[in-house]
């Protein structure tokens, strides 16, 4: 049995060269269906992994009650220096503790090769412990900006995709050049953001001593419920306490949500249309060997190694235009930088990223693909009437 | 037998094939359709704007608000007839964010915004009620507002001065839009008054976020846009200002490199359908050569041949799209009803244009080379078989 199941389906695959048209309607269907599925969750997958690697879970980030985001959020310097006092703060290098104001200002770009429409890009100012709180961002040129100077110094993620932010060159803003020093890479959403002194983008944006947010280290990660019962039970405060890690994972939410139901609706409907060119080749190629088919049949090959055969085709014709799918997303699409509109309405630049997973996936789908229209061909074939089969033609 | 019974019957000699080739294009053009819309969401979008308004918003960013001290100044420009100013409210009703509130003092709305159609008491009356608020017909059906109601609302940015962020607006008014694109608009509109807000806000009510200009004459759009920018140039508060158009366009593409990445997937549906339905046809002539050889020996002319299976192409393509468009254009409805304002998705007319070249192009691109071929045949050649 197994014998002949080997005969019949090397034969097949040996003469799948002759009928190279309709065997690559399927390989090319397919590729095309895993390569879209494929390009699409990488990029779901990449944002969402650009922003939770932004968070840490012995950080939290203290927003005004009720804002659901930093950008949302403001408060005086006399809530900031209140927070400052709370519990579970842990100490930073200088003996202080490690808790940071910090300023959001959203600030207009222009995307490389646009001339008209600005793109929302974050201006974070920031205090001396934002650093500290982020040890993952390192400055890969230049330098730091000088405290009460309007400097400047850009996430990498920034320069590759906006034009007039290389170190060196000047933003205006507000009536005033703001020059840019240094350029640091984090590897994650901070990339995305232009930072600068807080004190200097408070004096420059009229925000007196406020701040929008402030970020604190915490002792450990179970110290943040610590925290968050003493500032919330302070009458003198309205703040929510969040976990940093959590803040950036929730805004991921939407964007994954609306991008999988996007790449769901998409694949199964290119599926669906891959289902039926697969059925139509694979019918031709039955009905083109009917009469081969009938000729094993006569010398005693048996009807389901034929029909296992033709399964077998169909899957490796399938697994092929998998291959090639999977690795056209992954030629075109991994790593490539890309922005979207995040939660504080500015761009997010994220990477794409095709995973081993994701791949996996989808030849999963291009084999199930191929044996459904594998199937019902194979059925035919092997029901042939062997003595009509000979006959006809 | 007809012409065009004889390409039918033609068409339908093997069933399935047909079945199977009509069901793929059909499947291809359901997301041609669907992505097209999408496609066109993140495009352009703002065609209905007319040309007769500016927006002038703060240099930094629109994020940035701007002192209410402007509007005289630039009512005052040669050429303005009218400012309007908003202030973004961050409105959340229920948990829900998608709500595009601002504050604006009623009369300049409604003098510069035309196609907010509401009865006249309506309008009388949310200029006249402090505390009174206008909905978009889109978002009083999604929640069944009625005028009258009182609406609990959430700020997300402007706490009152007891430090509260909850707020109550009266319902006066439910607005329309003066045509489909606008209504379309309603669904997640509405707008409170500024007097009220800017006394009872902690903060911001002295700030509006952007000022809309409504022109004399829409030729003036340049020369207002630079008086104004000029007039602020090197002040705190920098103005950018440009055509309502631009403003629209702007904000649309600021949702980034999604637009890109739907082209690239309509690019991969095109191609892949382009495979199918040009093997189906080259197959389905390469086993009817016989068959033109006989109708070119009962004296049908080289070119009636190609017309035939052109024709054939043509019918497949014609009747798999149109089916497939308008299968997308009652999924996109539904769609459009659960994604909320923030996607307005329709496959209108102009998908149907584009899905129209698309048939087109599809039929005309994959039937060519068969019929060519079918053309071409030499009666002896084709009847021995060789």
């Amino acid at each position: 049995m197994l014998s002949q199941i080997f005969a019949i389906t090397r034969l097949n695959l040996l003469s799948v060269p002759q009928r190279w048209g309709p065997s690559l309607v399927i390989i090319i269907g397919l590729a095309g269906v895993v390569a879209v599925f494929t390009a699409l969750l990488a990029m779901a997958q990449g944002f969402q992994a650009t922003l939770k690697d932004s968070g840490r879970t012995d950080n939290a980030i203290i927003l005004r009650g009720g804002s659901g985001a930093e950008l949302n959020s403001g408060f005086g310097g006399d809530t900031a220096n209140l927070i400052r006092l709370g519990p579970g703060i842990r100490k930073g290098s200088n003996g202080k503790p490690l808790a940071s104001g910090e300023l959001i200002v959203i600030t207009e770009l222009m995307k490389k090769g646009e001339k008209v429409n600005g793109a929302n890009v974050t201006l974070r100012g920031v205090e001396a412990p934002s650093f500290e709180l982020r040890p993952q961002l390192r400055i890969v040129e230049g330098r730091k900006f000088t405290p009460g100077l309007r400097e400047i110094i850009v996430g990498g993620g920034v320069t590759r995709l906006f034009d007039g932010v290389a170190v060196g060159q000047t933003i205006r803003m507000r009536g005033s050049d703001w020059k840019v020093v240094g350029r640091f890479e984090a590897g994650d959403a901070n990339d995305s953001e232009l930072w600068a002194d807080a004190g200097s983008a408070q004096s420059a944006f009229n925000r007196g001593n406020g701040f929008s947010a402030m970020r604190v280290g915490l002792e450990s990660p179970a110290a943040l419920e610590t925290l968050k019962t003493t500032l919330t039970a302070d009458p003198r405060l309205t703040v929510e306490v969040l976990q940093e890690q959590a803040y950036y994972s929730a805004q991921t939410g939407q964007f994954r949500g609306m991008i999988s139901v996007l790449a769901g609706v998409v694949t199964f409907i290119m599926g669906l249309g891959a289902i039926f060119a697969a059925l139509n080749t694979m019918y031709a190629a039955v009905a083109s060997r009917t009469r081969e088919i009938a000729t094993l049949r006569a010398i005693g090959f048996g009807a389901l190694p034929v029909l296992v055969s033709v399964m077998i085709e169909a899957l490796v014709l399938s697994f092929i235009g998998g291959v090639i799918g999977a690795f056209l997303a992954w030629a075109l699409f991994d790593n490539l930088s890309v922005s979207t509109l995040g939660q504080s309405f500015t761009q997010v630049v994220f990477a794409f990223r095709v995973s081993f997973q994701l791949v996996l996936n989808g030849l999963v789908i291009a084999l199930v693909i191929g044996f459904i229209g594998g199937l019902l061909p194979a059925i035919r074939a092997a029901r042939l009437q062997v003595t009509t089969a000979l006959r006809g033609q | 037998m007809t012409r065009t019974g004889f390409i039918l019957a033609n068409l339908f000699h093997k069933k399935t094939r047909t079945w199977l080739t009509l069901l793929s294009i059909g499947m291809a053009f359901v997301l041609f359709g669907l992505l097209q819309s999408l496609n066109l969401v993140f495009s352009a979008g703002a065609d209905f704007v007319g040309a007769t308004r500016l927006v002038t918003q703060s240099r930094v960013s629109f994020t940035q608000s701007l002192p209410m001290r402007m509007v005289p100044e630039m009512d005052a420009v040669p050429g303005v007839q009218r400012v309007m100013y908003q202030q973004w409210f961050g409105a959340v009703f229920r948990e829900d964010p998608q709500i595009f509130a601002f504050a604006v003092e009623p009369q300049r709305l409604h003098d510069v915004y035309p196609e907010w159609v509401m009865p006249e008491a309506q309008w009388k009356a949310f200029i006249d009620n402090r505390t009174g608020m206008i909905a978009g017909r889109g978002l009083a059906d999604k929640y069944g507002w009625k005028v009258g109601d009182k609406i609990p609302m959430k700020s997300n940015i402007f706490p009152q001065k007891n430090g509260s962020k909850d707020w109550t607006f009266d319902l006066v008014g439910i607005y329309d839009g003066k045509d489909e694109e606008w209504q379309r608009n309603t669904a997640g509109g509405m707008y409170v008054n500024h007097a009220y807000f800017a006394e009872a806000a902690l903060f911001g009510g002295g700030n509006a976020g952007i000022f809309v200009l409504k022109l004399e004459k829409p030729e003036m759009a340049e020369s207002v846009a630079s008086t104004v920018d000029k007039r602020y140039e090197n002040s705190a508060d920098e103005t950018k200002t440009q055509t309502e158009k631009d403003f629209q366009v702007g904000f649309v593409k600021q949702l980034g490199d999604i637009g890109l990445i739907v082209r690239w997937i309509l690019f991969a549906v095109f191609f892949t359908l382009l495979l199918v339905v040009g093997n189906t046809m080259a197959q389905s002539v390469r086993e009817r050569v016989p068959q033109f050889a006989v109708l070119k020996t009962l004296g049908f002319t080289d070119n009636n041949i190609l017309g035939f299976v052109l024709a054939e192409t043509m019918a497949l393509c014609v009747i798999g799209g149109v089916v497939g468009l308008a299968i997308a254009t009652s999924l996109g409805a539904v769609v459009a009803k659960f994604a909320g304002p923030m996607l307005p998705l329709a496959v209108d007319w102009r998908v149907w244009v584009a899905g129209v070249i698309a048939i087109v192009v599809l039929s005309l691109t994959v039937g060519l080379l068969p019929a060519l071929r079918a053309r071409r045949l030499k009666i002896v050649d084709a009847l021995a078989g060789r």
